[in-house]
């Protein structure tokens, strides 16, 4: 079994950006939703580069349809979990074409691998990939309701204009509505690609400014639906008492309590996964109660009693395996990217300096639990889910209930936060199974403690830096050693070390003017099912880099981010090829379409410096720590200043970040991932998971720390470089260097460096 | 299984559950009022919260047996068309990001208002304690909240 396919950065990349224009047959359209079939249909195939499972299928079409009364539809093929994207794809094409945006309406479409290509929202690439293809639909719309309206008028297309869902001509006076054209435009033939001309940049709209989100107001009154919120006539509620460790089987189980529980209809066992590489998109094996409503199912799981063969795992213990592996850094690992001439004798000369940083294991822990429904009947399955990965989720369902893919519709729900774990279609594989067992519509409902404990959890780690400085006091070598239990573990236990993808993720692309560079990774094993979690290991990744260099810096007697100005050098594009071992995945792009500028990453320590008045800062003696790090193809730095209040408790006055991110599409929503990443990686920085006799220790949010109002940063400045460089995403960037900035500035308050979190505060 | 006559949003509501049940699967499960979400089941992120005679409570632990004849206000009650100060103030800072915790959070604020209508950034930020949120739009609820309390 391998999921890599699914794993965004791990994905190989697509070479060029080719598209071509189709029409949608009206039932086509019909299918894809409730769009208005009426006016004018556009389907747009584009081949664009990004992570793709097979390069030869992926070509994603973008729908949108115009309507008589001037309506414009479009469909949004990607999962909204909190960033946006929902409203920031379609908000694209509509400044293309010039449509009102209060006319606007999305479509949220079905998992559909042949008409959307990957669906899956995971590795902050939605803008990356769709912002070109977006605009190029946008621009094929206007030019079609444009060659209509100069047609009908006789006049020339370059004199029309189109604003507002209109087109106009100044010179006669001439005006019409898209609904007006919409006829005249359908019988237009397609133009062919070299006749649409995008937009100059300074004459968008929306692209570049605050957009409000389109389910703002479902939202705030409570009319938006989530996954557990859609309602079936005669629907079971299921909660499963699944395998409290990794590998565990069911010996047996009584049901006869559960049963008497009033509500309770029915219980089944779900066989779920084997061993303990249970794979990333199958059901875990557990007992599932199904009642009426969730109360019931909720006591009568309470009720039941299974006895389990726990396996091989029953003695994991985290804290034990991670001083293990903080052991193993002091040895010799695998070299995954060298530079320079590392004998040993080479990092021991002169001034060294050796540092060990450890990261525990982290849930995910949306304030959603994971829910879905099925609802199978006559041979067939419909899926409602708060999905990242919708055709995964239709893969997962149908291989549940022995379905064809065809078969099988996935309806995608708004996600109540995502941040990696609804990309795994465990969920939706355990509501289908449970449908067609009872032969009626289930929704299966995660508790918190049920959340908690059978996450894909992003894993703890161990690492080791050594650098040496030479004679005059430069960093003359650096030698990294990481280990972490892989995520291709949690399909192939022979997977040891990790991926090439993985140590993409901040180590191999650390991109400092260092002689003398090695990177190494240790083997580990992994325990429980491990996933990805917004950044990934760029998050352990960060910890070490950027806290060892603050370390050094002081060591030189230099100021930080002077020394990441020194260490990033010239101007340059850098190059990493030469010196990595396997793959350098670049997040899946080419590396000549997005490499690494250091002239981009200085731009923005200079402006995160000049913003946050560092030196001024540091003259008034304020505790204020700072880091950079790239991730996701974002240039991101930050500084965080940290105070005691009159109770001793920790109090952070102020987060900024600077940020080169492209195109910043939808400032608002930059800057609220911003916002919200700063307060995501200080709950990082706060709360671990941990194991004991292979079951996680921590049940609800009593014991897994989510910051609350009092805690987070009084303020968050995002200072945004304005670019109009490719766009790269914005979802996980702003947390890896959040931890070590914060970690920096501790030190400035206490004197104590911090080598291992979470922090005790 | 008991009958019992709860008030919804000015309506009456017979209801014939177990007495344990929390307020949060009557309204959810029974009522059909999917606005008020769970979010952990324990009275420690927020997401459940509703109004009982105008104080916030966390309906996933308030057994529906203790509601008694009391008013119960969920976020479909709060306002007829999503006009209430806060929920303009929250579309004005564009608060939500997944929009998960974000009734909760309304609902909790609107309580504090009605207590206080005029709260202290630092008295926001302890009322509001009690509510999550992962995706850490913190700010902006304080925000949000700072401007109806000013401008009352
Ligand atoms: S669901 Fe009630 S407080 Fe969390
Ligand atoms: S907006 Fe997502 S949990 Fe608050």
């Amino acid at each position: 079994m391998n999921n890599n396919e699914h794993i965004p950065f791990i994905n190989k990349a697509l070479g060029k950006d080719q598209s071509s224009l189709f029409r949608p047959s009206r039932r086509e359209f019909l299918k894809l939703g409730s769009l208005a079939a009426g006016g004018l249909l556009i389907g747009i195939q584009v081949k664009c580069s990004g992570p793709s499972k097979d390069t030869s299928t992926f070509s994603p079409n973008v729908y949108l349809s115009i309507d008589k009364d001037s309506t414009v539809s479009i469909i949004a093929h990607r999962s909204e979990m909190g960033t946006g994207i929902r409203t920031t794809l379609p908000m694209v094409l509509a400044d293309e074409l010039g449509a009102d945006w209060k006319k606007v309406r999305i479509e949220q479409a079905v998992g559909d691998e042949e008409k959307y290509g990957d669906q899956n929202t995971d590795g902050s690439y939605s803008i990356r990939m769709f912002y070109e293809p977006m605009r190029k639909a946008g621009a094929t719309a206007r030019y079609m309701l444009v060659k209509a309206a100069a047609d009908s008028w006789d006049v020339d297309m370059k004199e029309c204009t189109v604003k507002d869902s209109a087109v106009s001509h100044a010179s006669s006076g001439k005006s019409a509505s898209f609904g007006e054209l919409v006829e005249a435009a359908a019988k237009l033939d397609l133009p062919n690609e070299g006749g649409v001309e995008l937009k100059a940049f300074k004459d968008y709209k929306l692209i570049g400014k605050d957009v409000p989100i389109y389910d703002l107001k479902d939202i705030v009154t409570g009319k938006a639906k989530f996954g557990a919120d859609v309602e079936l006539p005669e629907m079971l509620v299921a909660v499963i008492g699944r395998s409290p460790v990794v590998g565990a089987k069911i010996k047996s189980f009584d049901k006869s309590k559960a049963m008497e529980i009033q509500g309770v209809q029915e219980v089944v066992q779900i066989e779920g996964s084997e061993g303990i590489a249970p794979g990333l998109d199958k059901a875990l094996p557990g007992v599932a109660v199904l009642a009426t409503n969730t109360w019931a199912a909720i006591k009568g799981r309470e009720a039941l009693q299974i006895d389990w063969d726990l396996g091989e795992n029953q003695d994991f213990d985290s804290g034990k395996q991670l001083s293990e592996m903080l052991q193993r850094t002091a040895g010799e690992g695998q070299t995954r990217r060298e530079r320079g001439n590392f004998a040993p004798a080479n990092f021991l000369q002169g001034d060294a300096m050796e540092k060990t940083y450890l990261a525990p294991f982290y849930a995910h822990a949306t304030i959603e639990p994971p829910a879905a429904i099925a609802n199978y009947a006559d041979g067939e399955l419909e899926i409602w889910a708060p999905t990242q990965h919708p055709q995964w989720a239709r893969e997962a369902a149908a291989a549940a209930v022995d379905l064809p893919v065809e078969k099988v519709r996935v309806n995608v729900t708004l996600l109540g936060g995502g941040f990696g774990r609804k990309s795994k279609p465990d969920f939706v594989a355990e509501a289908a199974f449970l449908s067609k067992a009872m032969g009626k519509p289930v929704r299966v409902q995660w508790t918190r403690e049920d959340d908690l404990h059978h996450d894909f959890y992003h894993s703890h780690s161990a690492q080791r830096i050594r650098a040496s400085l030479d004679g005059s006091g430069k960093i003359y070598s650096w030698n990294h050693h990481t280990v972490f239990p892989a995520i291709g573990a949690t399909s192939n236990p022979d997977e040891l070390h990790p991926s090439d993808g993985e140590m993409g993720l901040g180590a191999l692309d650390f991109p400092y003017n260092i002689p003398h560079i090695r990177l190494e990774s240790h083997e580990s094993k992994a325990h429980t099912r491990i996933g990805w979690l917004r950044s990934v290991s760029n998050i352990h990744h960060a910890f070490a880099i950027c806290s060892m260099l603050d370390e050094l810096a002081e060591k030189r007697g230099l100021d930080p981010i002077d020394q990441v100005l020194e260490l990033l050098g010239e101007d340059q594009t850098l190059s990493f090829e030469d010196e990595v071992k396997g793959t350098f995945g670049n997040y899946g792009e080419p590396y000549e379409k997005f490499p690494w500028e250091t002239a981009r990453m200085k731009k923005v320590v200079k402006k995160v410096a000049e913003a946050a008045q560092w030196e001024k800062a540091k003259r008034e003696g304020k505790n204020i720590g700072f880091a950079a790090h790239k991730s996701f193809l974002t240039y991101v730095a930050c500084t965080v200043t940290v105070d005691k209040d009159s109770k001793g408790n920790l109090v952070i006055p102020e987060v900024h970040y600077a940020v080169d991110c492209g195109v910043a599409v939808n400032t608002d929503r930059v800057r609220s991932q911003f916002e919200g990443g700063a307060q995501f990686a200080l709950s990082l920085a706060t709360s671990a998971i941990t194991f004991k006799d292979g079951k996680v220790q921590q049940n609800n949010f009593d014991g897994y720390k989510i910051i609350r109002m009092p805690q987070a940063p009084k303020k968050t400045y995002v200072h945004i470089v304005e670019s109009q460089e490719k766009p790269t995403g914005v979802g996980e960037p702003p947390v890896p260097p959040f931890i070590p900035a914060l970690c920096n500035a501790l030190y400035k308050m206490t004197g104590k460096r911090i080598y291992e979190l979470p922090l005790s505060v | 299984m008991k009958n019992f006559s709860i008030q919804v949003n000015g309506k009456s509501h017979e209801v014939n559950v177990p007495e344990d049940m929390p307020l949060l699967w009557v309204i959810r499960d029974i009522i059909g009022l999917k606005g008020t979400k769970f979010g952990c089941g324990q009275a420690l992120c927020g997401a459940c919260t509703v109004h009982v005679n105008d104080e916030a409570v966390r309906s996933c632990t308030l057994p529906v047996s203790a509601v008694g004849d009391k008013a119960v206000t969920t976020i479909e009650g709060l306002s007829e068309e999503g006009e209430h100060p806060l929920q303009e103030a929250w579309m004005e800072h564009i608060v939500p990001q997944c929009g998960y915790c974000q009734t909760g959070q309304i609902m909790n604020a609107a309580a504090l208002l009605k207590k206080n209508p005029s709260p202290s950034e630092t008295q926001i930020e302890e009322e509001m304690a009690g509510n999550l949120c992962r995706c850490g739009t913190y700010n902006r609820i304080k925000a949000a909240i700072l401007s109806v309390s000013s401008s009352t």
